[in-house]
């Protein structure tokens, strides 16, 4: 039943694993793997002394939620590329290609091109107008409370979502990979996440997705460099062998199935582009750089890091269609053409054993486990700062919590949505969770981003206006997920889908930008004038970053 | 520390400010030529995908695997790239500099 895999997902997948989830209907449990776990234990153990360090600086709240937002661009950006380049990244790519040939790239491309945009249009604004989270950015001018509540629920709903959908991906890719047991490896990553996440905070997360994303980017480089070497580094030669092994053949460089009708792609482009521009998590890193400057430099390095990446992952996908797909190694019984061991993720794991033995497999493993680690920690952290920072401090409280007690509860708040995502993932184990990603997204893009962006830059923007069209994109975000094929049908058993696409950001993104519009324009309160009236100062401090927070430096 | 109405005078000066003026409209200006760009190429390409798929494939030369599809990936990997880093020095650099003349000016003339 988890067969079925929503492939205009895949490219939505940043962090997530719905194509990893895929796998598991597939495959059974595999052998331990010794190579694999030695090197997890490594990453493990180095990643516990940087939390006992960073656990030390962590004092204040500032320290807590944006790592007292002395770090620097190019660290900022490793850690966003990190968030980024998952190991649905790395493994659901890397089939992708060996499966679709040139497709893959164009999903590449559409996950790739949202960053100019969030460079050009909202990092300096992010910066200069944020302090812990976005929710303080769209609260700037306009009602605390009820924007608040608003942007910690979509925050929450897109958390949790993400979580449980990562924690399915996880216990599936690590019984796979390490030949752990599934329960046994969703309390692995749920206690290291809590362990980072309370005693390390933001400084912890930033670290781990940091180390992460330099051992992914050596692994795949690594793997990359092995496989090209059997070509003599001919990129012609490798694909002459590519189209004339593979069954599609020349049609390797044609878009295919995945890409059928413009609105399908359209809704694609829409969804990774403002999606991503909405993710909690990835908003968050952009408070922890130390001004303006920092955080476009965040955006230079973070997506030339992934752009390369992904040229590395179109290489790995390729060569992999000669060197796995053509080895009876890696097919079940030995038939070429038939049965990937381990499931169609596995490309990416084949290639490392092929070119690198058991030890680069043993990395490459452990990498993918770091990733699925690291990711969770940035999310359990986005979550956290939301029930703290927003909803304790700001809606509960009015403001007069202290730092102590604001921090006491984003520490259990971590610990928290830790025990949430675990027995989450316990429940969800046989569901197919891809639904999750693009819910995720979907509200990221309608619920989030609207009000984020037209906070930022519209004067006319009112907390009624803000209310109705964020609350519209989160319900009508829901209800296509819902309606769409990966609930309607998969989950729910229905014939058919009453909403024909994957992704609903292209309808209620624009529904929740209208709404907002519409209500704020009618909008003719005291309230309203007065909020109207404040952008005038929001909008100087956005673009000069005067009395923005500034950076308790370390 | 500043107080609030402190600071909303320092805002008032500098909205005051040509320069400031002028700031803005030079970055926003170039913030969304770059936008525009990057939207039109992209969204360009993915149309290209949608409605005329068999260009995508088409080799550029005879004997040889780059497609169009290949080399208009490539292309765009790489000059949306260079855009960001066309934006950041220029950011970084003249924009910043003018951001930081007005705001000292406003703040001296507060305090």
């Amino acid at each position: 039943m988890l067969a079925r895999l929503n492939i205009a997902l895949l490219g939505l997948l940043a962090p997530a694993l719905s194509f990893a989830g895929d796998a598991i209907s597939a495959t059974e449990k595999q052998p331990l793997n010794l190579h694999a776990i030695g090197m997890f234990v490594l990453f493990v153990s180095m990643t516990l002394g940087i939390t006992y360090w960073a656990a030390g600086r962590t004092k204040s709240a500032s320290d807590f939620y944006t790592a007292g937002g002395g770090i620097t661009g190019f660290q900022n950006g490793l850690a966003i590329a990190g968030d980024y380049m998952s190991a649905a990244t790395l493994l659901g790519l890397t089939a992708l290609v060996y499966t679709k040939g040139v497709d893959g790239y164009i999903y590449m491309i559409a996950f790739f091109a949202g960053w100019p945009i969030i460079l050009f249009l909202m990092a300096e604004r992010l910066r200069n107008l944020g302090k812990f989270t976005f929710a303080d950015i769209t609260s700037y001018r306009l009602n605390q409370s009820k924007v608040r509540t608003m942007a910690a629920v979509s925050s929450l709903t897109v958390v949790c979502f993400y979580l449980v959908a990562q924690m399915v991906g996880a216990g599936q890719l690590i019984k796979l990979l390490f030949g752990l047991d599934y329960n046994i490896a969703l309390f692995v990553v749920g206690a290291l996440m809590m362990v980072y996440v309370t005693f390390g905070g933001m400084v912890a997360t930033t670290w781990v997705q940091i180390i992460k994303a330099c051992m992914l980017l050596a692994g795949g480089t690594l793997v990359a460099v092995l496989a090209m070497s059997q070509f003599g580094f001919s990129f012609e030669k490798m694909m002459g062998q590519a189209v004339s092994l593979h069954s599609l053949g020349e049609k390797l460089l044609f878009p295919g199935s995945l890409l059928p009708d413009p609105i399908t792609a359209l809704s694609l482009g829409l969804g990774l582009m403002f999606g991503t521009a909405g993710l909690p998590h990835i908003l968050m890193r952009f408070f922890t750089v130390t001004n303006a400057k920092e955080a476009r430099k965040s955006v230079l390095y973070a997506s030339g890091f992934v752009a390369y990446f992904f040229n590395v992952i179109l290489l790995m996908g390729f060569a992999a269609i000669i060197i796995v797909g053509q080895n009876p190694e890696f097919f079940e019984g030995g038939q070429i053409g038939g049965k990937i061991v381990g499931g169609g993720n596995m490309i990416a794991m084949h290639l490392a054993k092929a070119v690198g033995g058991n030890l680069l497999l043993g990395f490459l493993s452990a990498v993918a486990f770091a990733t699925i680690l690291a990711v969770v920690s940035g999310l359990a952290l986005a979550g956290a700062a939301a029930i703290s920072h927003d909803i304790y401090a700001r809606v509960i409280r009015k403001g007069s919590a202290t730092e102590t007690e604001e921090l006491r509860v984003s520490r259990f708040a971590s610990v928290g949505l830790g025990l949430v995502a675990i027995v989450l993932g316990i429940a969800f184990e046989k569901m197919n969770v891809a639904f999750m990603v693009a819910l995720a997204f979907g509200i990221a893009a309608s619920a989030n981003f609207p009000v984020l962006i037209l906070s930022m830059y519209w004067r006319g923007l009112t907390t009624r206006g803000a209310i109705a069209g964020g609350y519209a994109g989160l319900v009508a975000a829901v209800l296509l997920v819902v309606l769409s094929k990966s609930v309607w049908v998969t989950v729910l058993g229905n014939a058919q889908a009453l909403f024909p696409y994957d992704q609903p950001a292209l309808f209620s993104m624009p529904l929740a930008f209208l709404i907002t519009f519409i209500v704020s324009k009618l909008d003719n309160s005291a309230e309203a004038q007065a909020e109207r009236a404040a952008f005038e100062d929001q909008y100087v401090r956005a673009q000069t970053g005067f009395g923005a927070a500034d950076a308790s430096s370390h | 520390m500043s107080s609030t109405s402190n600071q909303s005078a320092v805002y008032a000066r500098i909205r005051k400010n040509p320069r400031f003026t002028e700031l803005v409209s030079k970055r926003q200006g170039f913030a969304t030529l770059l936008s525009v760009i990057v939207l039109t190429i992209f969204y360009g390409f993915f149309m290209v995908v949608a409605f005329n798929p068999n260009l995508i494939g088409q080799r550029l030369s005879e004997g040889s695997y780059v497609t169009v599809g290949i080399a208009a990936e490539l292309f765009m990997f790489i000059f949306f790239w260079v855009l960001t880093a066309v934006y950041v020095k220029r950011a970084n650099g003249e924009f910043d500099a003018i951001t930081e003349e007005v705001v000292r000016d406003a703040a001296k003339g507060v305090k």
